[in-house]
C-alpha cells in the first residue's frame, strides 16, 4: 500500500523520436493551409448536406453506407460551432462566413495524419527492422492522393485510418499471444481489434472487406493453435469463446450502437420521409407525427381511414378514387366495366378517405362503444366522397389484363352485380383475433367473392387516370409481397351520419389521443433495409472511372479549381509509389511461388523463420491488396479513383517489406549490399521528387499554363486548362 | 450388379417415353435448333452449340426432317417422328446411372454405397423427368458426370502413370470436359473441379521427393498440354458458328469495297464495343415521354437495309453521286451530315435525356428529305490522327462529335424496351472519354466512283471470332434478367425442394408433366450434406488435435470422409453457390448438377457410416424408402390427368406436402 514510501516513484517513458518527428511531419502535411480552399470541394457537396441535416436534427437515409462516417463530419461540425445553414449545391461555391470550414476538414485530416505512425507500427509489429518501418511511414507521408484525400471532408482517409488501427491492434494482439495470453493488454488490443473493424464497416461498407481478412487471419492462426499439443482442451475453448466475443459479437454491438446514436440525434422529418413505412415516420416529430398524434388506436366499424400502400415504389401512395369512370374501351380495344376508377395517388387528397362499414349494418358512424375489426373480419370499404363500395369482379384491370379490375361500384341495371365484401388479413398479426390497428398493422385485403387480393400494380394509367398508379386484384396471390400489403395512416371515428356533413368531416384534419412508438431494433431494422435495398439509378460521372484504369493510374479526379487564378486540385497518386507499389506486389507474387515450390522439393533457400515473416507481412498486405481491389470488379455502381485508396495503402506497406526482404536475403556480398542501398536512395529520392513535382495540384498551388501543361504526364489524366487570349 | 442398375435406369428413362405426344416445356427451343441444325439455318442462342448439334444429328439419324416448327409448348407433334431425339437424351440420362455407380465404387470401394447411389437417382422423379425430352440437360450432365468418372479412374491408376488405362482415362477427361464446356457455360464448373483436383494432385506429386524432377516435370508438362487439348475442344464446337458467322452473317468475307470514305458514299457504321451493334434507324418514333417524339436511332446487331446511311456536307445538298462532280473525300475534323438511307432523316441529337441513359442525350431522326437544322451536323475525328488526313474505311477508329452540344455519339449497351425491339440503346454523351462504347469504324462501304480493293487482309482471325461469338453469348445470357413482377425461382429453393417446374399442362384435363425431385431422396440429401459438414469439421479437428486413432479402421474412415467425399461435396459448392451470384432467370433445373454430387455423397456417406455398426440392412431399407418415394410420385414425371392436386378429390392430394407445389 504505502509502498511510494519506501521506494522512489520513477517514471521511465521510452519515447521513438522518430516515430514522434513522423507523426509531427505527418500533421503538418495533412493540417497545413486547411481552409484553403474556401469553396466546397467535390464530394464535400454530397457529405456537407448530411452534416447540415445532422445539424438541424433532421432525418435522412443515405445509401452509400452506415451513419458513422457521416457522424464524424458532423462532429466536427458541432466542435466548429457550424448551425447546418449552407446550401450544399455547387461543387466551388465560396463557403459563407458561418461554414467552420477549418473545424469541419479537421477530423479527416487528422485521421489522415495518424496513417503515417499507424503504417511504422504495423511494420515494426510484423518485425521488420526500423528502417524497414521508417520508409513505410514516409512512403504513406509522400502519397500525394492519400493527402487530398484527407484534406477534405471526406471518408476515405477515417476509413483508410481505421483499416490500419484494426490491422495493427490484430498484430499487436497476435505477438502477445505467445507469452501473455488473457492479459489486460492482450484484452485491450483484441477489443481494440474487434472496435476498429466495427468503426471501418461504419464508415463505409468497403471496410468489411478488411473485416473478412482478419476473421480469415484469426482463424488460420486459430487452426495452428490447435494444433498445439501443449494446450489443454479448456484453454482452447476459452481462446475460442474470447475471439467470438470480441471479433463478432462486439463489432455487431458497436455497429449498432452507431444506428442508436444516428436515430436518437435525428428525431425531426424530413426529405426522405417518404421511403420509410408510416410507423416510421409518425416516431419523427413534425410531419405524419404531426397529423396522427392522438389518433384512435383500434380501427372500428364507422372507421373513416386513409390507406398506404406498403411497398412505396414507385412511390408512396394512398388508396383513391375520383368521380371519373373507367373508359368504355382502351386504347387497345378491350372493353372494361365503365365504372368508378380506383387507383392509388400519390398526394393527400380528400378522396383517399373510406370509411370501413360493416355488411350488416347500415350505419356509417362509429358505434357507442366502438365495435374493432378484428382479423378476419369481413367488411366493405365506403368511398368518402362518392359513398360509393370499394369492388371487384371478372374484368380484366387497365393495365394489367391478368389481373381484376377494382372499382366503386355503380348499379348500371345490368347483369353485373355488386361484389363489395372484403376480409381483412392482419399480416403481422400476433394471434388471430388481433385487432386492426392504425399504422401499425398490415393488412391484406382479400376479395370474398373471388378471393382476389387488393394490390398495387406498379403501372401508371393513362391520361384518362390522371398518371395515377393502377389498383388490381391479384387472383395469384402466392406468398407475401408488400405491393398487397396496406396500412391505415390517418384515422378517426366517424360521427355524422349525413353525407354533407361528413364531408365537411372529412375535409376537416384529424385530432384526438394516443401516441405510437417504434422499439431501436424495428427501426434500426428497417433503416439498414432500406440503406441496402435503396438503389440510386445507374449514375454515370465524368470522373468515373473502371477498376482497372487504377492500378495504371489512367484517371485523376479534378477536385477543385480557382474561378480566375489557374489554382487546381487533383486527386492525382504519386507516380513513382504507385509503379513501386505494382513492382512490389508482383515480385512478392513471383518469389512466394518460387520459394514455395522449392520447399515442396525440400529445399530451403531462406531460414524457417525468415519465411514465416514473409508469410504473415504477404497476409496482410497482399491480402489486404486483394480483398479492397477484386470486388470492384463484380461491383455495378459508379467507381471512382478514390475506392481504391484502401487497397493502394496496403500495396505501399508492402514496398519496403519486399525491398528489405531482397537487401537481407538476396544480397550476399557486401558489395551487393551497399549497391543496393544505393539503389534504394535514389528511388527514394524520385518518390521525394514525384511528390514534390505533383504538390501544385494536391495544395492547390497557382500555376501557369505551361507549368500546368508540364504537369500532365499521361495523356489521360483530365488536368484543366483554361484557355488563353480571349 | 452393375447389369442390373443400368437395366433398371433405362427401364425408368424408356418407360412411356412417348408421352406426351405433343411439345414440353423447352422442348420449342432445343427441338427447333435441332432443326435449324437439320435445315442448316444460322441462328443465334445463348449457349453453346455442340448440345444442339448432338440434338439435331439424333434427328437426322433417326429420320426428322426438321419441318416441325416447335413453336410453342402444347403443339402436337402429329405425324413427326420426335422419338430420336427424346430417345437420345433418356440414352444420355440412363448413362448417368452407371457412371455415378462406377464414380462411387471407384471413390469408396464398396459396393453398397455404389448400389445406394444408383438407386437413388433410379427413384429420383426429377431426373427422370429431366431425361425424357429434347433439352440440354442430360447431355450436359452425361458429360459432366464422364468426366467425373475419368477423373476419378484417372486418379486411382496414379500410381502406374503412362500406362495404358491411365491414357485412356486421362483422355476421356479431356474430351468430356470438352463435351460439357460445349453444352452449356455450366460446364465450366466442372472443368473448374477437374482443374483444382489436378492442381491438388501435381502437388501432391511435387512433394514426392521419390520422383525426380525430370519426372514431375514431365507430368506437369504433360497434363498442361492436356488442358490445352481441352481448351480446344470446346474451340471445335465453336468452329461450327464462327464458320458460318463468316460465311453468311459477314458481308466482309471475299468482297472488296473502296478504302478511303467520300462525301455521297452510302456506309454502316459498328460500334466498336466488343459485340457492339450497327448504327440503325427506323420509321418508329420515340414514344410519347421519352425525349422528343422523334425518329428512333438504336444500335442492332445484325446485318439489315435500315443500317445504311449516307454521309453528306454539313453545308450543301447537291446529289453528290452525280457522276460529273468530282470525287471529294471525307478528312479527319470534317463537319458532316449523316442521312438515313431507308427514311431520309438525319442523324440528329438535342438536349433531351436518353431514353434509359438519364445523364446523355437523346440522338434520333429528324428532318425529311435531308433537310434538317444545325443540330444534324457532326465533326467527324479519326482517332489519334491530325487533322486533314483521310478515313479509312474499317481501320479508323471514329468519333463523332456533335457540333451544338459538344457530345459524342456511343452506344450504351442497354437493350431498349418493347418500343424501340429491344434493340440496344444509341446515346450522345457529354463525357468526353475514351472508350469503344464512343468509337466506331466504317464497315461497309459503298460508292459507284471509288475503285475497290480486296480486304481479304482485315478478316477477322478465328480467335477473334471465337472471342467475339462468346462475348455475344455471355452478354446474351447476362441480359434474361427476370422482368418485374415476374415469380422466378430462387437459389435456396433449389436443395429444399420448394418449388417445382411445370413441363406441361396446366389445367386438370390436361396431360401434366411436372418437374419435382422426390423429396425422400432430395430431403435426405440435403440432411446428408449438413451432416458431412459437421462430421468432417469435427474430424479435422481432432485430427488436427493429434488425436491417435487406434484402429486402421478409423483412418480409413477419416480418409474417405476427408478426401474422397471433399472431392464430391466441392463439386456439389462449386455448382451450386456460383448461381447465388448470378443475375439472370434461375430455373428449378439448375441445380440438378449439383443434384447429382450430393446424391454420390448421400450414397458413399450413409454406408460408410451404417457399415460401423449394421451391415447391410439399412441400404435394402433405404431402397425400400426411396420406392415407395417414387411409386407416391411417379405420375409427375411420367404424366397426369384428373384434378389438381389442391382439389381434395385428385389422387395426388394427400401427396401436396409443400403449399408451393403446383401439381
Amino acid at each position: 500500500m504505502l509502498g511510494f514510501l519506501k521506494k522512489p516513484v520513477v517514471v521511465t517513458a521510452e519515447i521513438n523520436l522518430s516515430l514522434v518527428a513522423l507523426t509531427v511531419v505527418g500533421l503538418m502535411s495533412r493540417l497545413w493551409g486547411l481552409s484553403y480552399p474556401r469553396a466546397v470541394v467535390f464530394d464535400e457537396v454530397y457529405y456537407g448536406q448530411f452534416v447540415s441535416l445532422y445539424m438541424k436534427r433532421i432525418f435522412f437515409v443515405d445509401d452509400s453506407g452506415p451513419p458513422l462516417g457521416h457522424m464524424l463530419l458532423a462532429l466536427g461540425g458541432y466542435l466548429g460551432g457550424f448551425d447546418g445553414n449552407f446550401l450544399w449545391n455547387r461543387i466551388g461555391a465560396e463557403y459563407s462566413t458561418n461554414v467552420p470550414v477549418c473545424s469541419l476538414r479537421f477530423l479527416p485530416a487528422l485521421a489522415g495524419a495518424l496513417c503515417i505512425p499507424l503504417a511504422y507500427q504495423i511494420l515494426v509489429e510484423l518485425q521488420f527492422s526500423h528502417c524497414a518501418a521508417l520508409g513505410a511511414a514516409l512512403l504513406i507521408l509522400l502519397e500525394n492522393s492519400l493527402i487530398t484525400q484527407s484534406r477534405f471532408m471526406l471518408l476515405e482517409s477515417i476509413l483508410i485510418f481505421f483499416i490500419l488501427l484494426a490491422v495493427l491492434s490484430y498484430l499487436k494482439f497476435y505477438n502477445l499471444q505467445r507469452h501473455s495470453s488473457f492479459s489486460g493488454r492482450w484484452w485491450f488490443w483484441l477489443l481494440l481489434t474487434g472496435v476498429a473493424c466495427s468503426c471501418a464497416v461504419g464508415v463505409k461498407y468497403m471496410g468489411l472487406f478488411t473485416y473478412m481478412l482478419l476473421l480469415v487471419i484469426a482463424g488460420l492462426h486459430f487452426w495452428h493453435m490447435l494444433g498445439d499439443q501443449n494446450l489443454s482442451n479448456v484453454s482452447l475453448v476459452c481462446h475460442f469463446l474470447a475471439r467470438g466475443l470480441t471479433l463478432l459479437i462486439i463489432p455487431v454491438a458497436t455497429y449498432l450502437s452507431f444506428f442508436y446514436v444516428h436515430l436518437t440525434l435525428l428525431y425531426r422529418s424530413g426529405p426522405h420521409d417518404q421511403i420509410m413505412t408510416s410507423a416510421f415516420q409518425a416516431s419523427l416529430e413534425g410531419g405524419l407525427a404531426r397529423i396522427t398524434q392522438g389518433q384512435p388506436l383500434e380501427v372500428a366499424y364507422g372507421s373513416q381511414i386513409t390507406l398506404r400502400n406498403v411497398l412505396g415504389k414507385p412511390m408512396q401512395c394512398w388508396l383513391h378514387s375520383h368521380t371519373n369512370t373507367y373508359p368504355i374501351r382502351y386504347e387497345n380495344g378491350r372493353g372494361s366495366s365503365h365504372q368508378q376508377q380506383v387507383t392509388c395517388y400519390p398526394f393527400k387528397d380528400v378522396n383517399n378517405w373510406w370509411i370501413v362499414k360493416d355488411p350488416g349494418m347500415q350505419q356509417l358512424v362509429v358505434s357507442n362503444p366502438p365495435r374493432p375489426v378484428r382479423h378476419g373480419h369481413i367488411v366493405q370499404l365506403v368511398h368518402g366522397i362518392t359513398t360509393r363500395y370499394l369492388n371487384t369482379h371478372d374484368v380484366a384491370a387497365p393495365l394489367s389484363p391478368h389481373s381484376q379490375e377494382v372499382s366503386c361500384y355503380i348499379d348500371y341495371n345490368i347483369s353485373m352485380p355488386a361484389q363489395n365484401l372484403w376480409r381483412v388479413e392482419i399480416v403481422n398479426r400476433e394471434s388471430d383475433t388481433d385487432v386492426w390497428k392504425t399504422i401499425l398493422s398490415e393488412v391484406r385485403f382479400v376479395h370474398v367473392n373471388t378471393s382476389a387480393v387488393l394490390k398495387l400494380s406498379g403501372a401508371s394509367l393513362p391520361e384518362w387516370g390522371y398518371r395515377q398508379l393502377e389498383v388490381v386484384g391479384e387472383k395469384l396471390s402466392k406468398g407475401y409481397h408488400q405491393s398487397m400489403v396496406w396500412n391505415v395512416e390517418e384515422h378517426r371515428y366517424g360521427k355524422s351520419q349525413e353525407q354533407k356533413e361528413r364531408e365537411v368531416e372529412l375535409h376537416s384534419p384529424t385530432r384526438m389521443d394516443i401516441s405510437k412508438n417504434l422499439s431501436f431494433m424495428a427501426k434500426f431494422t428497417e433503416l439498414q433495409w432500406k440503406i441496402l435495398t435503396l438503389k440510386n439509378e445507374d449514375t454515370e460521372h465524368k470522373y468515373s472511372s473502371s477498376a482497372l484504369d487504377w492500378i495504371t493510374m489512367d484517371t485523376n479526379i479534378a477536385y477543385w479549381l480557382h474561378p480566375t487564378s489557374g489554382a487546381q486540385i487533383h486527386l492525382l497518386g504519386n507516380v513513382c509509389t504507385w509503379a513501386s507499389a505494382n513492382v512490389a506486389a508482383v515480385v512478392y507474387t513471383c518469389l512466394s511461388l518460387w520459394y514455395l515450390i522449392r520447399r515442396r522439393r525440400k529445399i530451403y533457400d531462406i531460414p524457417e523463420d525468415a519465411w514465416q515473416l514473409w508469410v504473415s507481412a504477404g497476409q496482410i498486405c497482399v491480402g489486404g491488396w486483394v480483398v479492397n481491389y477484386l470486388p470492384f470488379f463484380l461491383m455495378e455502381k459508379t467507381l471512382f479513383l478514390y475506392h481504391y485508396l484502401p487497397a493502394l495503402t496496403f500495396q505501399i506497406l508492402l514496398i519496403p517489406i519486399v525491398l528489405q526482404h531482397l537487401s537481407d536475403h538476396l544480397c550476399r556480398s557486401l558489395l551487393s549490399k551497399s549497391m543496393f542501398s544505393a539503389l534504394t536512395v535514389a528511388w527514394f529520392s524520385s518518390v521525394c521528387f514525384a511528390y514534390r513535382t505533383f504538390s501544385p495540384v494536391t495544395y492547390g498551388e497557382p500555376l501557369s499554363v505551361a507549368e500546368l501543361k508540364d504537369l500532365r504526364w499521361k495523356d489521360s489524366w483530365n488536368i484543366l486548362i483554361r484557355k488563353q487570349g480571349h | 450388379a452393375l447389369g442390373l442398375v443400368t437395366l433398371l435406369s433405362f427401364a425408368s428413362r424408356f418407360h412411356r417415353l412417348p408421352e406426351p405426344p405433343h411439345v414440353c416445356w423447352d422442348e420449342t427451343h432445343f427441338g427447333k435448333m435441332g432443326s435449324y441444325y437439320i435445315n442448316r439455318t444460322f441462328f443465334f442462342d445463348v449457349h453453346p452449340p455442340l448440345g444442339k448439334m448432338l440434338i439435331g444429328l439424333a434427328g437426322y439419324l433417326s429420320g426428322y426432317d426438321g419441318t416441325f416448327p416447335f413453336q410453342k409448348p402444347g403443339d402436337r407433334y402429329e405425324q413427326h417422328n420426335y422419338m430420336g431425339m427424346r430417345g437420345f437424351c433418356a440414352f444420355l440420362g440412363s448413362c448417368l446411372v452407371p457412371f455415378a455407380y462406377l464414380t462411387v465404387l471407384e471413390l469408396s470401394k464398396s459396393l453398397p454405397a455404389a448400389l445406394l447411389t444408383a438407386f437413388i437417382l433410379i427413384f429420383d422423379t426429377g431426373c427422370i423427368t429431366l431425361s425424357q425430352y429434347i433439352l440440354l440437360d442430360p447431355i450436359l450432365m452425361f458429360f459432366l458426370m464422364g468426366a467425373v468418372l475419368s477423373m476419378v479412374k484417372c486418379n486411382s491408376c496414379a500410381d502406374r502413370p503412362f500406362s495404358a488405362s491411365w491414357w485412356l482415362w486421362l483422355s476421356l477427361t479431356g474430351v468430356n470436359l470438352a463435351g460439357a464446356m460445349g453444352v452449356k457455360f455450366v460446364g465450366l464448373f466442372v472443368v473448374l473441379l477437374v482443374g483444382l483436383n489436378t492442381i491438388y494432385d501435381l502437388w501432391d506429386l511435387l512433394g514426392n521427393l521419390s520422383l525426380s524432377l525430370v519426372s514431375v516435370k514431365n507430368l506437369f508438362m504433360l497434363r498442361i498440354s492436356l488442358f490445352l487439348e481441352l481448351c480446344i475442344g470446346p474451340g471445335d464446337g465453336f468452329f461450327s458458328s464462327a464458320f458460318q458467322s463468316q460465311l453468311i452473317g459477314n458481308n466482309l468475307h471475299n468482297v472488296s469495297i473502296p478504302e478511303h470514305l467520300a462525301y455521297g458514299s452510302v456506309v454502316t457504321m459498328k460500334n466498336l464495343r466488343m459485340a457492339g451493334g450497327y448504327l440503325h434507324s427506323h420509321w418508329h418514333l420515340y414514344p410519347e415521354g421519352v425525349g422528343a417524339r422523334q425518329q428512333q436511332v438504336t444500335a442492332y446487331l445484325h446485318k439489315d437495309l435500315n443500317n445504311l446511311w449516307i454521309i453528306k456536307k454539313h453545308d450543301s445538298d447537291i446529289d453528290l453521286l452525280d457522276s460529273s462532280s468530282p470525287v471529294e473525300f471525307v478528312r479527319h475534323g470534317d463537319i458532316i451530315r449523316l442521312e438515313h438511307k431507308e427514311t431520309s432523316r438525319n442523324l440528329h441529337s438535342h438536349q433531351h435525356e436518353a431514353p434509359l441513359t438519364r445523364k446523355h442525350f437523346q440522338v434520333t431522326g429528324y428532318g425529311i428529305n435531308g433537310t434538317g437544322d444545325s443540330n444534324d451536323f457532326w465533326r467527324i475525328e479519326v482517332v489519334g490522327r491530325r487533322a486533314g488526313k483521310l478515313i479509312k474505311v474499317l481501320r479508323s477508329k471514329i468519333r463523332l462529335t456533335h457540333v451544338a452540344t459538344g457530345c459524342i455519339l456511343g452506344s450504351s449497351g442497354k437493350t431498349l424496351p418493347k418500343w424501340g425491339w429491344e434493340q440496344v440503346e444509341v446515346t450522345c454523351t457529354p463525357y468526353v472519354k475514351e472508350t469503344p462504347n464512343s468509337l466506331w469504324n466504317f464497315e461497309d462501304h459503298i460508292n459507284p466512283k471509288l475503285p475497290n480493293i480486296s480486304l481479304d487482309v482485315l478478316k477477322p482471325s478465328f480467335v477473334e471470332i471465337l472471342l467475339e461469338s462468346h462475348m455475344v453469348m455471355i452478354r446474351g445470357n447476362s441480359g434474361l434478367k427476370p422482368k418485374d413482377n415476374e415469380v422466378t425461382s430462387k437459389p435456396w429453393h433449389w436443395p429444399i425442394n420448394y418449388q417445382g417446374l411445370r413441363f406441361s399442362g396446366v389445367n386438370e384435363t390436361d396431360y401434366r408433366v411436372y418437374l419435382l425431385g422426390n423429396p425422400v431422396v432430395w430431403w435426405l440429401n440435403l440432411f446428408t450434406i449438413g451432416l458431412y459438414l459437421l462430421i468432417a469439421i469435427s474430424t479435422a479437428v481432432v485430427l488436427k488435435r493429434g488425436v491417435q486413432l487406434t484402429s486402421e479402421h478409423k483412418g480409413e474412415l477419416s480418409r474417405v470422409v476427408l478426401c474422397g467425399g471433399g472431392q464430391v461435396a466441392l463439386g456439389w459448392l462449386l455448382h451450386y453457390l456460383p448461381f447465388f451470384m448470378m443475375g439472370r432467370v434461375l430455373y428449378f433445373h439448375h441445380y440438378f448438377p449439383a443434384m447429382l454430387f450430393s446424391s454420390m455423397l448421400t450414397g458413399k456417406y450413409w454406408i460408410s457410416l451404417c457399415c460401423q455398426t449394421v451391415s447391410l440392412l439399412p441400404s435394402s431399407g433405404g431402397s425400400h424408402v426411396w420406392w415407395l418415394g417414387f411409386y407416391l410420385f411417379h405420375p409427375l414425371s411420367y404424366g397426369m390427368i384428373g384434378p389438381m392436386a389442391s382439389d381434395p378429390s385428385s389422387p395426388m392430394a394427400g401427396l401436396r406436402w409443400m403449399d408451393s407445389w403446383e401439381f
